[in-house]
């Protein structure tokens, strides 16, 4: 398997502070990799750094073998689909949903080209494959938040990218549709060999095909292996600083938090 | 008002009123949907610095507005990014610096201040040949630069950081708004003034955005209002012998009160509203 995302002792700031500090980690094409931490760990700037948005202090990221500076940067993205945490998008916003899925696509239309029909094929693909046909002519700003989640991840997949990233995917979402964004990430994994990184925080819902686990804690990793070896006890408990459980189920694992503990 | 259009000066006024009214709403959209309101207020300050100083120092007030509004529009974006703002921030400083220096420069021109500060107000019916012409090019230009360049201007409209992470090179398209929007109000300050453009930036763009959720269709609207707004707003002017830089505002005002009265976007209830 080759290595499609290099980070090499990377540190990155967010405004004046220090979000992410001397990282080093290495993602294999085909991987889905799951990320979880604390609350200000430096999860989403993680994820940020991989794409480039983030401001790379010191060390190097480089994606597909490049390295991510400027305009190479730029031309890099077009292949790595990034769906933030949340928008927060004006009722007014005079856009329709099916814009906002087809925007993924503009940076590999390029400059001066409008939509072929093939972009309108792979939008309609993408539409029917989150299931969100019925949405597509209203207005997006009138979306819920897990409406607004799904259009966001049909859109990085319009991108048709390499690189699936997912900032807390199902954290506005119901719970049905928390199960329908989980199994479909599952699905693009298993159909496409998407390499996707994945941030969660909810623990007991990690999709099937997640095989790896980094941890961060104080913008470090402090824990990179199987998700066998990071749902432990101990290893949770000390990283989120409480007392949790995890009680195995035949479905999976439970992770909470000990009651009076 | 017919029999007015034989003469130079009205065909003139007309002319710049179609021009003044497209350009300066269509630039209006971006203030509108990207939330900096006030950068009319303070790029028509800086070309009103710009302008005095070009007085001041014999040079064509007209290329030194030009001059001013580009190096504000070139300073807004970085100034907001690099200080981490919202972008109307950034405005506000750029504003208060232009208003600073137009009060310097002012008040270094000898005796009677009446050809600078006719840049405030502005004149339609004194607009020359050579107005139009700049005014023309300028339109054209920002008319060509939009259709080329429609979706990627609609995904920075949208979100700057989504239009980055698809691909987009976000951060010159931005600026490059910023700077378009610039120029148009350099090129309208003669014809409108520094004090009035700031309506006719915002009030058919506003009054757009209460009728249409496609961009396209805001341009469009926007653009059409802008005109309807100059047209009536000049033909009032003619028949009460009011100054027609108030008329035109007052028109586009009240456009902008009947869109807002009928908005079907009134009833619309939910999430994220401001």
């Amino acid at each position: 398997m080759s290595v499609v995302v290099d980070i090499q002792n990377v540190t990155v700031s967010y405004r004046e502070s220090v979000a992410l500090r001397s990282i080093s980690l290495r993602i294999e094409e085909g991987a889905l990799v799951s990320v979880a931490g604390p609350n200000g760990a430096g999860k989403t700037t993680l994820l940020t750094a991989i794409n480039g948005l983030g401001r790379v202090l010191q060390g190097s990221v480089s994606v597909f073998g490049t390295k991510m500076a400027g305009r190479t940067a730029t031309g890099i993205r077009k292949e790595i689909g990034y769906v933030p945490q949340m928008l927060s998008i004006d009722v007014r916003m005079p856009m329709k949903v099916e814009e906002a899925v087809m925007l993924g696509r503009y940076g590999r239309i390029g400059f001066f080209k409008r939509p072929s029909p093939r972009d309108r094929e792979i939008v309609s693909d993408v539409v029917d494959l989150i299931g969100i046909r019925d949405l597509l002519s209203r207005p997006i700003g009138h979306l819920s938040g897990g409406e607004q989640k799904k259009v966001a991840i049909a859109r990085a997949l319009a991108q048709e990218p390499r690189i699936l990233l997912l900032d807390e995917p199902i954290s506005d979402l119901d719970i049905s549709a928390q199960q329908t964004i989980l199994n479909l990430i599952d699905r693009i994994h298993e159909q496409k060999r998407l390499t996707t990184v994945l941030v969660m925080h909810h623990l007991s819902l990690l999709p099937g095909n997640c095989s790896r686990m980094i941890l961060l804690k104080d913008t470090k990793v402090v824990f990179d292996g199987s998700v066998e070896d990071a749902l432990n006890e101990d290893v949770l408990s000390r990283l989120y600083g409480c007392r949790l459980e995890i009680i195995k189920t035949e479905h999976g694992v439970i992770v909470q938090a000990k009651v009076n503990a | 008002m017919l029999e007015l259009l034989q003469y130079q000066f009205m065909q003139n006024a007309v002319l710049a009123s179609i021009l003044g009214g497209v350009s300066c709403s269509i630039i209006g959209v971006f203030v509108v949907t990207m939330e900096i309101p006030f950068l009319g207020v303070s790029m028509s300050h800086s070309a009103f610095a710009g302008g005095i100083l070009g007085l001041l120092l014999g040079i064509d007030p007209f290329a030194m507005a030009l001059l001013f509004c580009l190096l504000s529009a070139l300073l807004i974006g970085p100034v907001a990014d690099k200080a981490d703002f919202n972008p109307d921030m950034a405005v506000g400083i750029i504003f208060s610096i232009m208003l600073g220096l137009a009060f310097l420069f002012l008040a270094m021109i000898p005796g009677p201040k009446t050809e600078a500060l006719s840049l405030i107000w502005g004149s339609i019916l004194t607009v020359s040949r050579k107005d139009i012409v700049v005014m023309g090019i300028i339109a054209f230009i920002v008319m060509a630069l939009l259709a080329l360049f429609f979706k990627e201007i609609q995904a920075v409209i949208f979100d700057r950081e989504i239009a980055a992470s698809v691909g987009i090179p976000e951060r010159p398209i931005y600026y490059g708004i910023l700077f378009l929007s610039g120029a148009i109000i350099a090129a309208n300050l003669n014809t409108i003034g520094g004090l009035l453009i700031f309506s006719l930036v915002i009030n058919p763009a506003a009054a757009a955005y209460q009728l249409t959720y496609s961009l396209r269709n805001m341009f469009f609207l926007s653009g059409a209002f802008g005109v309807l707004s100059c047209f009536l707003g000049l033909f009032f002017s003619y028949i009460f012998n009011f100054p027609t830089g108030a008329v035109i505002i007052i028109v586009s005002s009240l456009i902008f009160f009947l869109c807002l009265i009928f908005s079907p976007k009134k009833r619309v209830k939910g999430v994220n509203i401001r």
